[in-house]
Parts: C-alpha cells; sequence; structure tokens
C-alpha cells in the first residue's frame, strides 16, 4: 500500500494518521507560517496566520488533519496577503515596539513580518494602556506584546501543572492575566524554570536582567529567517535526538 | 532693556509696529528649529530667538521600563549620535548596579565605540553641514551651498570627509553590532568584544584617517588665516565654558570629572564629582522655547550660562594625551593669546583637533589585546540611583536615573549637551543680526548668516527637546516697558 500524501504547493508530502497538515509540513522541513502553534502542545488554531487553503477552502493548517490527496496552497500571494493583514493588525492591537525590544531579533511576530515582507503597520494604532507586572523577582511580564497565543496558558496548565495564565474578557477586551488573588506574578507559584516561561513566541514573559545579552548578529532570526527554520520545530518521534 | 533680561531676547514694547521674519526651518542641522527676527519699519533688529519646535517625551516614557532597556531606547533621542545616549545611560545604569569598574575590556569597548562616534560625527557635521559655507561664503549661491557642491568644487575634501564618517560608522558597527542604534553597552559591561579580523580591518585603515584627520585641522586652520578678522569676531560673545576632564584633568570623552572656568580662563569649579551635578547645574524654563536655559547655580541665571563642546573641551583640559592633538592643541591656545577664544566659528577649529585626537586614540586601542578579552561584564551590590556623564560630540551629556526594587525606572532627567549651548546659540545669532542684518533688506544669503552662527555650535535639536511632564513652570507679570513687576513659582 502506498504511503499517505498531501500535496503541499504541488510537492507530495507524506503524512501519518492523525497528523495535520502542519505536522505533515513540519516534519517534511516545510515552513507554514504560524505563532500560536508549538509542535509540543495541543493545537488551538487561533492566531490564523497558518491558514492554506486545502482543496479550496481556508483552514488552519495546525488544526485541520491531512487527507491523503489533499491539495494544499500554502506560499502563494493571496494567502501571504492574508497573513500580513493578520500581522499588522496583531501589531497595532499591542505596543510593539522592536526598536526598544529586548526580543527583537528572537521574536517570532517581529521575524514573520520579515519574512511576509511587512513594510508598514497599515491600521491606526490602538495604543492599549498595559501596565508591566515586575513584581517577580526573577521574570518580568510585558503585557504590551501579548498576541493571546495562549502557549504559556498551555504550558503552565499542561506541562507545568499550574496553570498560573489564563486569558480574560471577550473580543477587543481580552486579556492575559495571572491567576492569583492580587492578579501578581509574585503572588502566583510561578518560577522561571517552569516551561511556561519557555515558551512565549513574543517578548511578554522576560527573564529579568538578561536583556540584550546576546548581540545583534548572534540573535536567533540575525542567523537565519524564520521559514529555513522549520525542521528545527518539527515534532520528533519518540527514541529519535534532538 | 530690562536688567534680568538678555540683549534682544525680547523687542521693548515702545518701538511700534513690528515685522516677523522667520527661518523655517533652520537646516543643515540635526533636528527642528526656527528662528524668528522682529524688525521696525527702519529694518532695525529688534527682538532675535531661536526656537525649537519639536517636543519628544523620553524622561516620561521611559519611567515604568526596565533598566536594561533603558541604553538601546534612550539611543533613539538622535540618529546622529546616539552612542552618546547609549554609553550615558549605560555608565549611569552601572551605578545602579554597583559596578565601581568594568572589566577591561568593557571599558576599553565602550571607548572605542564612542571615539568612533566622535570622529564620525564631527566628520559629518563639518564636511557635510559646515563645510559648504566656509569653503564657499555665507552669502554664495545657495544652490550650491551642500555636500553636492562641495564634492564638484572640492572632489578631495568631500572624498575624504564621507571616508572619515564611514571609518567612524564601521568602528561603532563592530562594537555595537549596528551602524545606527546598536546594542553594544549593557548595564555592567558590554555584551561583545572586539573580534581580532575586525581589529586588524580597522587597523589597516587607521594611518590614512589620521592622515585625513589632519589635513582637516590644516584646512580649518588656512580659512581663519584667510580671514581672520571673521573667523574672529563672527558672532563672538564671552561666556563660562564647562565639561568633563579626565581625573588627570586631560582631555576625555568617556569619563572624568566637570570643570567651568569664567570667560577669563580662571578655573571656578574643578574635580566637581559627576553625581552631584544638579548642585552646579539648573535649569530655566523660557515661555518661548521647548528647549530649557542651564546655567551655573552659584552665578544665577544672568551670568551663570556657559558653552559646551568642543570649543569648551579643548580649552578647558590641562592637555590632549596624543601627540598630533596635543600639538594642534598648542597652537589652538596660542592664537588666543593668553585669552580664551570665544568666536563661534573656532568650533570649527576645536571640533578637527578633536577629530584627529579620536583618530589617535583608535589606533591607540586597537594595539590593545583587553579590545578581545572575554571577560564583559561586572556586578555590585545594587544602588537606586545611578548618574552617568560623557562628552558627546556637541558637549557634555548628563543621565540620570533612579530604579526601584522591582527594576523598573521612577525617574529620569536628561541634560543634553545642545541644552547648554542654548543661551550661547542665542547669543550668536544675536550679535550677527545686529552685526550683518540691522538696517539692511534681507536676504537670503543675509540670513543663512545666522545659520552659519547656529551651525558652528552643531546643534541636535532632536536630542535637547526630550522632556515632557513636570516643567517647573513660572508665571512673570510685566509691564508695558516689559519690567517684572510680579512673579509667580509652582512649587514642584
Amino acid at each position: 500500500m502506498s504511503p499517505l500524501s498531501i500535496l503541499l504547493d504541488g510537492l507530495p508530502v507524506p503524512f501519518e494518521d492523525h497528523q495535520t497538515i502542519m505536522d505533515a509540513a513540519l516534519a517534511a522541513g516545510i515552513y507554514i507560517p504560524h505563532l500560536c502553534h508549538h509542535p509540543e502542545f495541543e493545537p488551538q488554531g487561533s492566531c490564523k496566520l497558518c491558514t492554506v487553503k486545502a482543496n479550496g477552502r481556508y483552514v488552519s493548517a495546525c488544526t485541520m488533519p491531512a487527507r491523503d490527496g489533499m491539495e494544499v496552497e500554502n506560499n502563494s500571494p493571496d494567502l501571504n496577503d492574508k497573513r500580513r493583514t493578520l500581522l499588522q493588525m496583531l501589531f497595532v492591537e499591542g505596543n510593539h515596539f522592536c526598536p526598544s525590544c529586548e526580543q527583537s531579533g528572537n521574536c517570532m511576530l517581529q521575524a514573520l513580518a520579515y519574512e511576509l515582507e511587512m513594510l508598514s503597520p497599515h491600521f491606526d494604532q490602538f495604543y492599549p494602556n498595559r501596565p508591566l507586572d515586575a513584581s517577580h523577582a526573577e521574570v518580568l511580564l510585558d503585557f504590551n506584546r501579548c498576541i493571546l497565543c495562549e502557549l504559556c496558558v498551555r504550558a503552565s496548565r499542561d506541562v507545568d501543572g499550574k496553570s498560573v495564565f489564563a486569558l480574560s474578557g471577550r473580543g477587543i477586551g481580552k486579556h492575559l492575566i495571572v491567576n492569583a488573588e492580587s492578579g501578581r506574578l509574585a503572588d502566583s507559584n510561578f518560577a522561571l524554570s517552569d516551561k511556561a516561561a519557555q515558551v512565549c513566541p513574543v517578548g511578554v514573559i522576560i527573564e529579568k536582567r538578561r536583556g540584550f545579552a546576546v548581540p545583534i548578529g548572534e540573535r536567533r532570526y540575525d542567523v537565519e529567517p524564520i521559514s529555513v527554520q522549520a525542521e528545527r520545530l518539527r515534532p520528533r518521534r519518540a527514541g529519535e535526538e534532538c | 532693556m530690562p536688567s534680568d533680561q538678555f540683549e534682544l531676547e525680547t523687542a521693548p514694547a515702545d518701538v511700534g509696529t513690528l515685522r516677523r521674519v522667520a527661518i523655517d526651518p533652520v537646516s543643515r542641522v540635526e533636528g527642528h528649529g526656527k528662528v524668528t527676527l522682529l524688525l521696525d519699519d527702519d529694518d532695525r533688529v529688534q527682538q532675535v530667538r531661536l526656537h525649537i519646535v519639536e517636543f519628544r517625551g523620553f524622561e516620561k516614557f521611559i519611567q515604568g521600563r526596565p533598566y536594561w532597556e533603558v541604553p538601546v531606547m534612550v539611543q533613539r533621542l538622535c540618529g546622529i549620535c546616539p552612542v552618546s545616549h547609549h554609553l550615558a545611560a549605560a555608565k549611569a545604569l552601572d551605578h545602579v548596579l554597583g559596578v565601581e569598574r568594568l572589566t577591561p575590556t568593557a571599558e576599553k569597548v565602550r571607548r572605542l565605540m564612542h571615539y568612533g562616534q566622535i570622529l564620525q560625527s564631527h566628520a559629518l557635521h563639518f564636511f557635510h553641514l559646515s563645510s559648504p559655507d566656509l569653503l564657499f561664503g555665507f552669502a554664495s549661491e545657495a544652490g550650491r551651498r551642500n555636500i553636492v557642491g562641495v564634492a564638484a568644487a572640492y572632489p578631495e575634501v568631500a572624498r575624504q570627509g564621507v571616508l572619515l564618517r564611514k571609518f567612524g560608522q564601521e568602528v561603532i558597527r563592530l562594537t555595537a553590532g549596528k551602524r545606527v542604534h546598536g546594542t553594544g553597552a549593557v548595564p555592567g559591561g558590554v555584551n561583545r568584544s572586539l573580534r581580532r579580523e575586525d581589529r586588524d580591518g580597522l587597523l589597516a585603515e587607521i594611518a590614512a584617517i589620521i592622515g585625513w584627520s589632519q589635513q582637516a585641522v590644516q584646512l580649518v586652520k588656512r580659512l581663519h588665516a584667510a580671514d581672520p578678522v571673521l573667523y574672529d569676531g563672527f558672532g563672538t560673545f564671552r561666556s563660562n565654558i564647562l565639561s568633563l576632564v579626565g581625573t588627570d584633568g586631560a582631555l576625555d570623552f568617556y569619563d572624568g570629572h566637570l570643570r567651568a572656568r569664567d570667560a577669563d580662563g580662571q578655573i571656578l569649579v574643578d574635580g566637581f564629582p559627576i553625581e552631584n551635578y544638579q548642585q552646579l547645574i539648573r535649569e530655566e524654563v523660557k515661555a518661548w522655547s521647548y528647549m530649557k536655559f542651564p546655567f551655573l547655580a552659584a552665578l544665577g541665571p544672568q551670568h551663570g550660562w556657559y558653552k559646551v563642546g568642543p570649543l569648551a573641551r579643548v580649552q578647558n583640559c590641562d592637555r590632549i594625551p596624543t601627540p598630533l592633538a596635543e600639538g594642534e592643541r598648542r597652537e589652538f591656545i596660542d592664537h588666543g593669546q593668553g585669552k580664551l577664544i570665544h568666536a563661534p566659528l573656532a568650533y570649527h577649529w576645536a571640533r578637527m583637533i578633536e577629530m584627529l585626537h579620536a583618530a589617535e586614540t583608535i589606533e591607540e586601542l586597537l594595539h590593545d589585546d583587553d579590545l578581545s578579552g572575554s571577560a564583559l561584564t561586572s556586578s555590585g551590590a545594587r544602588q537606586r540611583r545611578g548618574v552617568g556623564v560623557i562628552e558627546a560630540p556637541r558637549g557634555t551629556l548628563i543621565h540620570d536615573y533612579q530604579v526601584d526594587d522591582d527594576d523598573l525606572v521612577s525617574s529620569c532627567n536628561l541634560i543634553v549637551s545642545t541644552t547648554h549651548n542654548n543661551q550661547p546659540m542665542n547669543e550668536a545669532i544675536r550679535r550677527v543680526a545686529q552685526r550683518y542684518l540691522n538696517g539692511r533688506q534681507l536676504t537670503e544669503g543675509l540670513l543663512n548668516h545666522i545659520e552659519v552662527a547656529i551651525r558652528a555650535f552643531d546643534p541636535c535639536l532632536s536630542c535637547a527637546t526630550h522632556a515632557l511632564g513636570k516643567m517647573p513652570l513660572q508665571v512673570e507679570l510685566r509691564d508695558a516697558a516689559g519690567i517684572l513687576v510680579g512673579r509667580l513659582a509652582a512649587a514642584s
């Protein structure tokens, strides 16, 4: 019996049962832009950056199960236009000041903006007022940069078993909160060693007093653009060395 | 004239209808500013003001940000001398971290970055911004008065200017990661050392850079010698001077203590510790400009204002610690015949001596193996406040931060080089207006004389208008003749 495969931008890409389009693409080293997806966590399909056309329909690659013979359009001008617009909306909703952000060069949002050639925010800036939480001795929370990907929520709940983070509010009022009576990180049981401290794709969860330690030229996306780092993101099989 | 006013700052109330002439914007300077002239019916100048029309707000929006972000954020004040702000902030935050002494590698990498910046900024100012006036004449054809015109008429001068600046920018790139707005300095040290292959690349060019810097000094000297009356007298006024000098009294752009001299060259203050600068300097606010007016507190606003920058530094230090520049400094001092040189156009001469010193210092540093060391940062006992002072290309730059226990900045005070020169620039343009414009039909060439005087100070108007928030507001009531009859000051 021939192996299962999808046709991704015209290339046959094999997949295994229960894999999504994203899983199949990453396993093959093919990059589909994404922000809220992380191979170690259950997909949730909220950022929509990974939107592809599967058999003519717009779907989230991270949640759509692959089907044998499925024709998937990924790297096309139409889809990249839409992704660029999504990025622009994410930029104006928060306060993303790359010039002075310590995550610059290591930030997936910024790397994607370069990758998709976003030249301006296009929309009016919201300039939300989001105070920092610097209460924790080792970690700073800068909510200005939150894109509501919920990776920290999932990591804290599913890996750390702490549920330190959650989203509160609805629609435009939705925001990241800390599950503590006071709402302060210092009053939670969060620790720098938590998985949740390692997964933020932007610059919300920041290790204190470490900013700008890595020189320009040696930061993650200085070395290679995000699109050629797909191989590092692919899910590992049991027993496979990283 | 009221006794507490500067001549020509405010027109007398009894001179009838006045005509307003504006130079807006002032060109070939960094940032946006304008000059307004009020003329009476006989074209006599009654009022001259340099207004700074930008408004920034850095002191306010740095509050509440983590301290390690500050050196990268505040350097956005400026695109010409960001390294100055980057290093002044890092120096202030060294104190917050309790670092009393940087590692040799950190200090030397920072020095190299800073002297690279002095070189590039001085080259930019002299060749790109001011040389067109000096080489072609203040009232020469306006369309030719730019670096392209210089390149056409004096191609070798323009070429050397461009390459000098390029070299300085390259030094910055190799120490900070980018030519503009890098990240090399971090609180407590640096994040990189100089790679040996990069050092060798710079060493291969340094002899030419020093040679061209010497030629630049000779060029300015020839200009002075060709028309000493103009160069010594144009917009000249007497004032105090202020700068950082090294602990041994030598010229030092990176570190030291504050020294001030009066207009005769007598030392007013020496060895003044930088962290106490608020006891030395006060700032006055005037309603017509966003730029404050600093003065030496002991002398008051009327007599305490001072010049900063190359003209102040070269005459304030005891010596320059590199041989070629020291030889030029001695010749410069001799030109004053025992007196301080106050001529604004002498800024260019002093600036080129400093550029030569920067080139010589870069060469010395490049031969030092510490530049490629691996010990990059230090730490110490945490403090709540830190003050960092540096000599930026345009003059003394002061950064002062308070950081709370949660690592966020709670207050910030910046006194920027150009701000110190606010009153001097106003004085210079009033002298020029009186001498060249009074009673004459104004032309573009005549108005450019005003701009030439401003350019001599190499002002950065963007940097100088960084403040927001609590201004020391003061309301003054004057009668029709301008006499002060009452004053109301808000307690702050």
